[in-house]
């Protein structure tokens, strides 16, 4: 394994804060090779990620996509990137979210960037980012009928013949 | 200084008889337009010359590479990063390899470090030369455009008597490269230090202090330092803004940490800044080649290439003929019935236009359960309208080239 540069003390910290803010039984986080995730309520996402920003000063979001675990009761979900260039500290907040009701609240009044994001994130998954300005399909065509990276989507004409991907493929 | 500044939204206020004064035009810029390099489609609503809103329309080569992503063992996911940004294709495939070493815990020798910081910096250079080259002939000047661009094209001949490939590259593999350089491309990466510097000062000369090239860059398409980091900028565009942002330095990969280089920044974050920033990359960029060169004169080994992980490293063609045991990770690799550590990991170069990241999330599969691509592009294409509210039309073209918008990476 190679050495990440792990700073324990500055992830240390930001746990204590966010259990001070927001009670420590609400959050759970873990490490995931080097960076720290936390896994947030979809009711406290959008507090968390603004405490994040305005007091821990995570200023920057790097990215933002969504997730998709079929057969798992919260089966969509969403994965912020932030990242702290004052310190070079980076952590991942996740949410989980229900696929019969996938509604989440929008982070652009945060960070403006997220609008294609979330766009991007509304295309793929189907997540539905309430409060965002423009939520429509941005890679895709506007009437394309489904949500292609969830996992039920599939990649090939499941009607063609011609190729058995018995040993091949997932 | 020459762009012309009024309220973006004064339209609006001057009714008369509740019609407007003006009259509005609506422009189509795009989808296939000389000017957008590339496809994608600006719907610009104008009042006269002035731009008042843009309506971006994206997604022209929209090719699915993280649902392909999900059904392709990881080696052969290197060919799709190619296809992003085919400015710097070597760069996103060192980030790739990078990338899937993170997550499987690979160490590269540094020989083989020092090799792809090498290969990384030439492609830095090689994507600055087209970015500056086109924001010369979208200002009119044709002459760096026909003369630097051929330097572009010296690079990728190193390309290709490693890999070769010229503009995709799909160079290196998982755990280093597929072959040890020859001296070919040894000489040929020696002979782009000692020429290119050269024709790097007759394009300054050219362009730089030209009050031509300065009256049309200087003001035009500006963006405030705050605004750009809200913005996700990253890369060139963000440095030309002020922030010294660099990945290279922020979070050393592949050894950077070694290298002694500087991070030019801009001020007011308009097209000659950003112009003058990749300028002064690419020299950064050739002097860490140099520095690379120097440390690898300094190794005694010159024959590995590559790590020591033969679960990961496909063999030679030669050695799969003819051993056994090379065979049998050959066949193993090629059907993925190697093991793949299950957890997530995010890593991040130094793209040609700013931080190009890798989501991966294996769930132990053959193949990754999710691939997250984080587009440079995509990130900060969005502001395009904001930047160019209330100039003029040209500067947007202008402003247009010289955020580097690669429709590849936009649409992924």
């Amino acid at each position: 394994m190679p050495a990440f540069k792990i700073n324990t003390e500055r992830d240390q910290l930001t746990v204590d804060r966010l259990a001070e803010r927001f009670g420590a039984d609400s959050l759970t986080h873990e490490r995931l090779y080097d960076t720290l995730c936390f896994t947030v309520p979809r009711e406290k996402v959008h507090d968390v990620l603004a405490f994040l920003r305005d007091e821990l000063d995570f200023h920057f979001l790097t990215s933002l996509c969504g997730m998709h675990f079929p057969g798992e009761e919260l089966e969509l979900g969403t994965v912020y990137f932030l990242h702290n260039m004052r310190l070079g500290h980076r952590i991942r907040v996740k949410t989980r979210i229900p696929i019969k009701e996938p509604k989440l609240p929008t982070v652009t009044d945060l960070w403006p960037t997220a609008n294609w994001m979330e766009r991007e994130t509304w295309d793929f998954f189907g997540i539905q980012f309430t409060g965002h300005p423009n939520l429509k399909r941005i890679l895709n065509m506007e009437d394309f009928p489904a949500f292609p990276l969830r996992k039920d989507y599939p990649l090939e004409d499941p009607t063609r013949e011609d190729k058995d991907n018995t040993f091949f493929g997932r | 200084m020459s762009q012309i500044t009024r309220r973006a939204d004064h339209w609006k206020e001057d009714h008369v008889d509740g019609r407007p004064l003006h009259e509005l035009t609506t422009l189509n810029l795009g989808p296939t337009h000389p000017a957008t390099h590339g496809i994608f489609q600006n719907v610009l609503t104008m009042d006269g010359e002035i731009v008042l809103e843009t309506e971006q329309t994206i997604g022209y080569i929209h090719r699915a590479f993280e649902k392909i992503c999900e059904r392709r063992p990881f080696y052969q996911i290197t060919t799709l990063t190619d296809r992003m940004n085919y400015c710097s294709a070597a760069l996103n495939n060192m980030g790739w390899h990078m990338a899937v070493e993170k997550l499987l815990g690979i160490e590269l020798p540094k020989r083989v470090e020092y090799m792809r910081v090498i290969i990384m910096e030439l492609s830095r250079i090689s994507d600055h030369i087209i970015c500056n080259t086109i924001i010369g002939q979208d200002a009119g000047a044709t002459t760096p455009f026909l003369y630097v661009y051929q330097w572009r094209e010296k690079i990728y001949e190193v390309y290709e008597e490693i890999c070769g490939g010229r503009l995709t590259t799909n160079i290196g593999r998982i755990g280093g490269f597929e072959r040890n350089f020859n001296d070919v491309a040894w000489q040929r990466i020696r002979n782009i230090l000692k020429e290119l510097p050269a024709v790097l000062d007759e394009f300054d000369a050219l362009l730089v202090r030209n009050r031509i090239f300065m009256d049309r860059t200087i003001n035009c398409g500006p963006f405030p330092a705050d605004r750009a980091l809200q913005y996700g900028f990253t890369g060139p565009n963000l440095r030309a803004c002020g922030v010294d942002y660099d990945v290279r330095v922020a979070d050393p990969y592949s050894s950077y940490e070694d290298f002694d280089f500087q991070i030019p920044v801009g001020r007011s974050g308009d097209v000659y800044d950003r112009f003058t920033v990749r300028q002064e990359e690419m020299r950064q960029s050739l002097s860490i080649i140099r520095q690379a060169l120097e440390k690898l004169d300094k190794i005694h080994d010159k024959a590995t290439f590559r790590a020591d992980v033969p679960e990961w490293v496909l063999p030679p063609k030669q050695e799969v003929y003819n051993d056994m045991e090379a065979l049998i990770y050959h066949f193993k690799i090629v059907m993925g019935e190697v093991e793949v550590p299950v957890g997530e990991i995010y890593h991040c170069v130094e793209g040609g236009n700013g931080e190009l990241g890798f989501y991966i999330v294996s769930d132990g599969g053959r193949t990754p359960f999710r691939v997250h691509f984080r587009r440079p592009c995509f990130i900060y294409y969005q502001a395009f309208p904001e930047i160019i509210k209330g100039g003029l039309l040209s500067d947007a073209i202008l402003t247009m080239s010289s955020m580097n918008v690669i429709a590849g990476e936009l649409d992924a």
